[in-house]
């Protein structure tokens, strides 16, 4: 076989598995909304709210399996409640925002981890692919799903541009042009909660943070606007779920690890090498191998 | 068009928690003055002009603007929040940052229109910034970025302009402009406040005071207000400022 061949090969094999076309295609979706959604966190300095929000969907999950719901309903109200409660605590008291982050999602968290546990016992559920994704399991109806949601975060992140642009620039700002910012910040949170639950089979609701935050994080040092900021990160998130799913497929690797660990070694290479802001190039001067140099050589000029 | 109002601050009070910041404020600001907001640190000069625009809740008090409230309608207001509170490091160009002054009037699932961008390009050349327009906000200095966002404040085309501190860090030149502009706001029949704390040589540029600390000491025409009693009663005894004093 020729080596064109053989890459061919190599790439459409696992297609021929309808479980590979299923879970590629949701960890493609999943990939576009997570660097789209996780981008407005990252700018608004709110990434320890995408891991208080994906934690605090267990209980919800639980629940919604205990009655017999759509489980994406259940942690969807489960992560939406849990911003609601982090708010109420941060402005009714002087606790900060952070410290109130900690104490709901940890208590969420915990919960839910009983909830599962206790349901596990006489029920075919699997706490594990929930804290680390079972990409594996995904079945038509998620695909479905993750559709629906990804077609309404897209929609709506286009429609409300740049308002969202505005409001999280600048939150007084927009307030005093008249702006609902109160409602911008729920629908923000909204957002937050339904890419969340999307992305629950793919990577689980640990590891959710990494696609929300360093695709983003890894365009922002290449790209100088938000919105070429989520596109390029769109593309990165993209390319670490196919190449995530590829390295799960041939090394026999969980994907959600996978796909996690491409996504922040792009993250490594951005911060090394993008030349806006690189650590090893770009046109900073105080670059800390360059320091050193200097105080070496100055050092080792004298007598 | 018909003249602006005045706005009416009554008998307003801010508490923040169990912290007073203001205590029983009236005043009355006119239109076609450009009038500056003095006090020494923590005095409540933020606190007033986001308590005014309903940014905060007030325990007492009431903001009017012609018939009715202030709050009501932002849509008239341009306001320009103190340096601190904006993070430079966001990924928007000096053009995204202007554009913002027209989000608003676009509305909602709106795109921006061809007169929003030749408002927001006449914003910018007004302010000298026009060439900067693609640069990322975070390449610039101090002086320029409150250039942008007087751009931005410019092309809302409000009838009330709010600046929060906006000398603070900037350049000669842009002072100047700064001054230059809010006069012409102010000669064209707007409300221009700005609130600001260098008791220098520019406070000459203001036509009105207000002096306050928690509770408003004075306010009115500049050689009014800058009594040597209003002063030690509003920075305490430890003012090195006397030179434009009446
Ligand atoms: N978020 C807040 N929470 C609690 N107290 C606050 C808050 N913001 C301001 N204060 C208090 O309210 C008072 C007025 O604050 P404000 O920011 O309005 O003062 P300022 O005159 O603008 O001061 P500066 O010159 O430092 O900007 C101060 O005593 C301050 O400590
Ligand atoms: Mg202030």
């Amino acid at each position: 076989m020729s080596p064109e061949l053989a890459v061919l090969d190599w790439f459409f094999e696992p297609l021929q598995f309808a479980f590979m076309q299923r879970s590629l295609a949701v960890a493609i979706m999943v990939g576009i909304i997570c660097s789209v959604v996780g981008s407005y966190l990252m700018v608004q300095r709110l990434a320890l709210l995408g891991d208080a929000i994906s934690h605090s969907v267990l209980p919800g999950l639980a629940i919604a399996f205990w009655l017999g719901v759509n489980i994406f309903v259940g942690a969807f109200i489960a992560g939406v409640i849990s911003t609601v409660i982090i708010a109420w605590i941060h402005t009714r008291s002087p606790i900060k925002e952070d410290a109130a982050m900690g104490i709901v999602f940890s208590a969420f968290f915990a919960l839910g981890i009983t909830l599962i546990t206790t349901i596990q016992k006489d029920n075919k559920i699997d706490l594990n692919h929930f804290l680390f994704g079972n990409i594996l399991g995904v079945t038509a109806g998620d695909v479905r799903d993750t559709a629906i949601i990804a077609v309404l975060v897209l929609v709506a992140v286009a429609l409300l541009y740049k308002e969202l642009l505005f409001y999280s620039f600048d939150p007084l700002g927009a307030q005093a042009s008249g702006l609902p910012v109160g409602l911008l910040n729920a629908g923000l949170m909204v957002l937050i909660a339904l890419t969340v639950v999307a992305s629950m089979k793919v990577v689980g609701v640990i590891l959710v943070l990494s696609l929300l935050i360093a695709p983003g994080a890894t365009a922002y040092l290449l790209v100088p606007r938000l919105h070429q900021v989520m596109l390029l990160g769109a593309a990165i998130g993209v390319f670490s779920s196919i190449s995530g799913m590829y390295l799960s497929y041939y090394v026999n690797l969980p994907s959600g690890p996978a796909i996690v660990m491409v996504v922040s070694a792009l993250f490594s290479l951005s911060f090394l090498l993008s030349p806006r802001y690189g650590v090893l190039v770009g046109p900073r001067r105080d670059r800390p191998w360059q320091k050193l140099r200097t105080l070496l050589l100055s050092k080792g000029s004298r007598p | 068009m018909a003249p602006t109002p005045c706005i009416t601050v009554d008998h307003l009070t801010v508490n923040y928690r169990d912290v007073q910041a203001l205590r029983n404020i009236r005043l009355t600001v006119q239109p076609g003055k450009v009038v500056g907001i003095f006090g020494p640190n923590g005095a409540g000069k933020s606190t007033l002009i986001k308590a005014m625009l309903g940014l905060m809740p007030v325990v007492t008090g009431r903001v009017s603007y012609g018939e009715g409230t202030l709050a009501r309608q932002l849509d008239r207001v341009a306001y320009v929040p103190q340096r601190s509170q904006i993070d430079w490091t966001f990924p928007a160009t000096v053009w995204d940052v202007v554009m913002m002054g027209r989000v608003k009037k676009t509305g909602w699932f709106n795109r921006f229109s061809a007169v929003s961008r030749r408002l927001a390009t006449e914003a910018l050349e007004r302010v000298g910034m026009l060439e900067f327009r693609d640069r990322p906000i975070g390449a610039l200095s101090g002086g320029q970025q409150q250039r942008v966002f007087l751009a931005r404040a410019l092309a809302q085309q409000a009838e009330i302009f709010f600046f929060d501190e906006p000398f603070v860090g900037v350049d000669q030149k842009t002072e100047a402009v700064l001054f230059k502009i809010f006069q012409e706001l102010a000669a064209a029949g707007s409300i221009v406040m700005v609130v600001n704390h260098d008791l220098g040589e520019s406070i000459t540029h203001f036509d009105q005071l207000i002096l306050l600390n928690k509770e408003l000491i004075a306010a009115g025409p500049r050689d009014r207000v800058l009594t040597r009693d209003n002063m030690t009663r509003a920075y305490g005894g430890h003012v090195g400022f006397f030179g434009h004093v009446a």
